[in-house]
């Protein structure tokens, strides 16, 4: 590699520091990590039914199969463990195993650790559970139903949390509307299923009370209290360590949190080390799930197309516990339900129901495309019954550039942008013009064809705080207010002069390696292939905080942030000791091309690693404050404040924007959707890596088009699940994603320490939504929900069958 | 999703494996690609006793071609008759629906044979022996014979054959002077089971069509030479006599619409082919 000048790093497209292990088969995933000696495996017992009592549970013949070291049920783990604890103020009790009742089809009855998987799964055959069948809950709305038992009998029904908010003067702006236009959408559930599965390898060592325990897990560590308490261990009698690699993550590791509690108590009853990984059928049906959302939104609209106020109903299912951090995918658009607009009327109004289906937790978007689904269907329906053009909708009402820093009227501080910019450059660069030609000739030849677009703010690096929304402000006082986004990283001088770097965020095959590389190269004047990056984690040794781990789009903006702060306090030490062994002031020493000089005399210089070196050989040449041998940055957004008293939250510290159009056609034998052509406009503040950026992108959209189109976890009125593999719940492949035009414009954020805003997430939000306006326009439907199947799409289509005759 | 125990043997001789099939009975299974088998043993969803592996016997992995006659033997892979030069001319009809089965990965492993023992109904390779008037080669300790495909495809991956055959061979006529051939298929996704497919030949004297996907095994008819109002009410008739269903994928309705419209366009297109 060869830098020219004073050029960056940051910006470049550099090689993946971590693709050659990665292509070679090299990476150590969790199933590739080596086990402790005696380790036994587990496999785990599942509910057939969606809700049902256990009568009885006989595991007499299980124990005594072959292989076989124990057999753990509710039984052990309500003795040796506690609830784990809930995200709202309700007396529901939520374990890792089925206590007393089966609520969703999947979850955990009985655990069998055995000498090896095969045999644990043959004792699983003879576990004997004795069921009595009870009515499921499936449809979000009957749980509504205060006449419907209780899935948990501690609650009187079956809404977890019922809140209301205000904000400005919605009811005033609704009385004055001009107009009205609302929207009903009923979400449906999805996961982005990476293609790794859950994984725990837990150690108990009854010597120190204390649990070691290796897991795939990506945080946010927020869990691990949670986990600690769960297991009646202090923190610190709790370690987890994370493997280096990661088969994909996309949220859904976190939740392999409450495995991490139910294997740990099966290697403290085994008495050995128990190893389990989760397989495809248990992961589909038992992992995590997106929410799936029941909205009703209003506008209230001026004739000219601009909203003065907005008013949400939400209906949330979280289905069948409200596992940590739950409610938290409602909550975390809370500070952003104006999306990208300029919109100061706001009334909300927040239901959590339970049902009988698979626990919700983080998925990528997380509450973005339910919300977005919601706000930008109501954007086109605007235009359409105002009979306006959809684009001058949207530019009517975007937040103006002048405005920044913007408070939106539920309370996020929108950092900077220019969204009426971004808007012209996408629809010039992207060829707007000519889209709508395409779409006037497919039309003239009787095909049906159809524009969508759409405009999203995308949150990133979340406030911990945010999901104390949920509670009341005088919930909170009692509480104690939470709030912040603590990214730390160390970096670190070894003997030799060379540089390490060590941040707690689980990389999930971001390449996070590089990025860290990159950073760091540029503050010390190195290359990035000499800095060394460690990206597992350990909680015993490595510094963290709740905020640690991999999710909200955070690695960019937050944790690239701290490393960045880190080496350039290092460097500060450095430039100091340098300063007198070069005989010039500190601000005169420059780091480039592996050395230190004094800046315009090159030939005045010492190599940076000899410097670099220099407290570990002779610190005592050193003086205390300029000692340089590692340094750990803990770096906090002070403008991450807890939520107010009147539930303004700033929900998340950086917010991009995006833009996006595409025009369909719908195939008018079939239905099928076909997307012509798909241009996605970002502003992620600034780029740190291009090549990884177009990859967040370009994944996200495919997943994005996944939603659309094939995706979802489909349950019969009864409950049972219908999507348990792979030839029913569908991905897009290859074939089904078209490559989308991607376009940038750069709006650093002042509110990050480079500029950087999160950019994971956001074709998950945008993406959905943009392509049922593009249907919806197609067909000349006012009504669609996802996924937009072939099927569904035919009815619009083709005329009503003949009771018996001709098509 | 691990399988449950079971005993394998690696075939050595045709006889070892037609012994093992006749003292087994329905607790043998014969391994050839694997593709469906194996995902149901890992699912614990076929629990044998025995699997019988076949792909070491080199006289079943031959594709021969006697001028009226292809055989393709139960050891041939569907990738390496996708790749037989000889096929688009020899069959055109097989060559059209062979892309249609799974994915390149599959049809690397999967065989002809084993797509027709496990006769899904939504399976390609059934429905093209069907419209073909191709036949099933099946053998035991005991005997052989030859079961014309109208005959073996008896319901929901249920088939003719007995515990104690094996499939050696299917076979498929050659391409007919002045036939054409067609097929034609809707899935979800590329590579999916179909939720429609058509295989149609236009002969002299009118058309013969197939469907697959809807019935429970592929289900075919001939039809004189119609056109216009006549073959859409032939083919509605068709549709409505499969009782399609509703599932995750399609409504019956959605079907039966499929069936009239691409079974149109394959009977058009084979009738074109002709010229």
């Amino acid at each position: 590699m060869s830098k020219a000048g004073n050029k960056s790093w940051i910006g470049q497209s550099v090689e993946r520091i971590e693709d050659l292990t990665l292509l070679a088969g090299r990476g150590r995933y969790i199933d590739d990590i080596g086990l402790p000696p005696g380790t036994l495996h587990a496999a785990i017992l599942r509910s057939p039914h969606a809700h049902a009592e256990i009568r009885a549970i006989n595991t007499e013949a299980a124990r005594r199969a072959s292989g076989v070291a124990a057999v753990i049920t509710a039984a052990e783990v309500t003795k040796l463990s506690a609830s784990l604890v809930v995200g709202v103020k309700a007396p529901i009790e939520c374990w890792p195993i089925a206590a007393g009742h089966v609520r969703y089809v999947g979850e955990p009855v009985a655990v069998v650790v055995a000498a090896d998987r095969y045999l644990a799964e043959d004792a699983l055959e003879l576990i004997e559970v004795d069921y009595t069948p009870l009515p499921a809950i499936v449809d979000p709305l009957a749980a509504l139903d205060p006449h419907l038992p209780p899935l948990h009998e501690g609650l009187g029904g079956n809404i977890a949390s019922d809140r209301s908010f205000r904000y400005g003067d919605p009811e005033r702006a609704f009385a004055e509307a001009a107009r009205k236009v609302s929207v009903s959408i009923r979400y449906p559930r999805n996961s982005c299923t990476p293609i790794e599965t859950y994984g725990v390898v837990a150690v108990y060592d009854p010597a120190e009370d204390a649990y070691d325990v290796l897991a795939n897990f990506q945080g946010p560590f927020s869990l691990h209290p949670v986990m600690a308490r769960a297991l009646k261990v202090p923190g610190n009698r709790l370690r987890l360590r994370t493997p280096p690699d990661s088969g994909g993550s996309f949220g859904i590791k976190q939740g392999v949190f409450p495995y991490v509690v139910l294997i740990g108590i099966a290697a403290r009853v085994a008495g050995r080390p128990v190893k389990w990984l989760e397989d495809r059928l248990e992961h589909l049906c038992a992992s995590v799930s997106a929410t799936n959302r029941v909205t009703q939104l209003e506008a209230a609209v001026n004739t000219d197309g601009r909203v003065c106020a907005l008013r949400y109903d939400q209906i949330e299912d979280v289905g069948a516990h409200i596992r940590a951090p739950e409610p938290a995918t409602l909550y975390r658009m809370h500070g952003n339900l104006t999306g990208a607009y300029d919109i100061r009327h706001v009334a909300v109004r927040n239901r959590v129901v339970l049902t009988n289906k698979t626990p919700t937790g983080l998925n990528r978007g997380f509450g973005g495309p339910q919300m977005y689904y919601a706000l930008e269907r109501l954007m086109q329906r605007v235009a359409i019954e105002l009979k306006l053009d959809p684009i001058d909708v949207i530019r009517r009402n975007l937040v103006p550039a002048k405005a920044f820093p913007y408070r939106t009227a539920t309370g996020a501080l929108l950092d900077s942008g220019d969204y009426s910019h971004a808007l012209d450059v996408a629809l010039h660069d992207g060829e707007f013009a000519e889209l709508k030609e395409r779409r006037d000739v497919a039309r003239a030849q009787g095909r049906i064809y159809g524009i969508g677009c759409t405009a999203v703010v995308e949150p990133s690096v979340s406030n911990m705080g945010y999901i104390t929304t949920v509670l009341t402000a005088e919930e909170r006082r009692r509480a104690g207010a939470k709030n912040g986004a603590q990214a730390t990283a160390t970096v670190a001088f070894d003997p030799l002069g060379t540089v390490s770097v060590q941040t707690a965020s689980a990389p999930q095959g971001q390449g996070h390696r590089t990025v860290l590389a990159q950073i760091v190269a540029d503050v010390f004047g190195l290359v990035p292939n000499d800095i060394h990056t460690v990206s597992e984690i350990d909680t015993a040794r490595d510094a963290w905080s709740i905020a640690s781990g991999n999710y909200s789009s955070r690695f960019a903006a937050a944790v690239g942030g701290a490393a960045h702060l880190a080496a350039t306090r290092l460097k500060e030490k450095l430039a100091r000791t340098a300063a007198a062994k070069l005989n010039v002031s500190p601000v005169e020493v420059e780091f480039a091309g592996g050395r230190v000089c004094a800046r315009g005399n090159p030939d005045n210089s010492i190599p940076f690693a000899r410097l670099a070196a220099t407290s570990h050989w002779s610190p005592g040449m050193v003086t205390e404050g300029n000692q340089a041998l590692r340094e750990t940055v803990f770096w906090t957004p002070p403008e991450l404040t807890p939520p107010t008293d009147a539930d303004e939250v700033n929900s998340s510290l950086c917010h991009g924007f995006i833009f996006d159009f595409c025009g369909v056609e719908v195939d008018r034998i079939t239905g099928a959707v076909r997307v012509d052509k798909y241009v996605t406009m970002h502003d992620c503040g600034r780029v740190l890596h291009p090549g990884m950026v177009a990859g967040q992108i370009t994944g996200g959209f495919a997943q994005g088009v996944g939603a659309a189109l094939y995706e979802e976890f489909a349950y019969s009125p009864e409950g049972a699940f219908l999507t348990g593999t792979f030839v029913d719940y569908l991905l897009p492949t290859t074939t089904e994603v078209p490559a989308p035009t991607i376009l940038h414009v750069e709006t650093l954020s002042p509110f990050t320490p480079l500029g950087a805003k999160g950019v994971g997430e956001g074709n998950c939000m945008s993406t959905p939504v943009c392509l049922a306006n593009a249907v919806a326009d197609a067909l000349g439907i006012a009504a669609i929900d996802l996924p937009m199947t072939p099927s569904k799409l035919a009815a619009h289509i083709h005329p009503p069958e003949h009771a018996r005759g001709r098509s | 999703m691990k399988p449950a125990r079971f005993d394998y043997l690696r075939a050595g001789t045709l006889a070892e494996a037609h012994a093992t099939l006749a003292s087994e009975g329905e607790d043998a299974r014969v391994l050839a690609g694997g593709q469906s088998l194996v995902p149901m043993l890992s699912m614990r969803m076929a629990r044998p006793k025995v699997l019988v592996d076949i792909m070491h016997l080199p006289q079943l992995a031959k594709i021969e071609n006697d001028g009226n006659t292809i055989r393709i033997g139960a050891g041939v892979r569907q990738a390496k008759l996708l790749a037989w030069p000889a096929l688009p001319e020899h069959q055109p009809l097989l060559a059209a629906a062979l892309p249609w089965v799974g994915h390149a990965q599959t049809r690397s492993r999967g065989t002809v044979c084993g797509s027709v023992a496990h006769a899904d109904p939504s399976a390609e390779i059934p429905l093209a022996l069907l419209a073909l008037k191709g036949a099933i080669h099946l053998s035991s300790r005991q005997r052989q014979r030859r079961v014309p495909a109208a005959d073996f495809f008896t319901g929901m991956m249920s088939t003719a054959r007995n515990d104690d055959e094996l499939i050696e061979a299917v076979e498929v006529p050659c391409r007919t002077p002045g036939h054409g051939y067609a097929f034609h298929e809707f899935g979800r996704r590329h590579g999916d089971f179909a939720i429609v497919a058509c295989a149609a030949v236009a002969h002299a004297d009118g058309v013969r069509l197939a469907i697959g996907g809807v019935a429970d095994c592929p289900a075919v008819r001939d039809y004189p030479d119609l056109t216009d109002t006549a073959l859409d009410d032939a083919l509605d008739g068709f549709s409505r006599e499969l009782d399609a269903r509703d599932d995750l994928h399609a409504t019956e309705s959605f079907r039966r619409n499929l069936v009239r419209q691409l079974g149109r366009a394959a009977i058009e297109e084979a009738r074109r082919c002709r010229a």
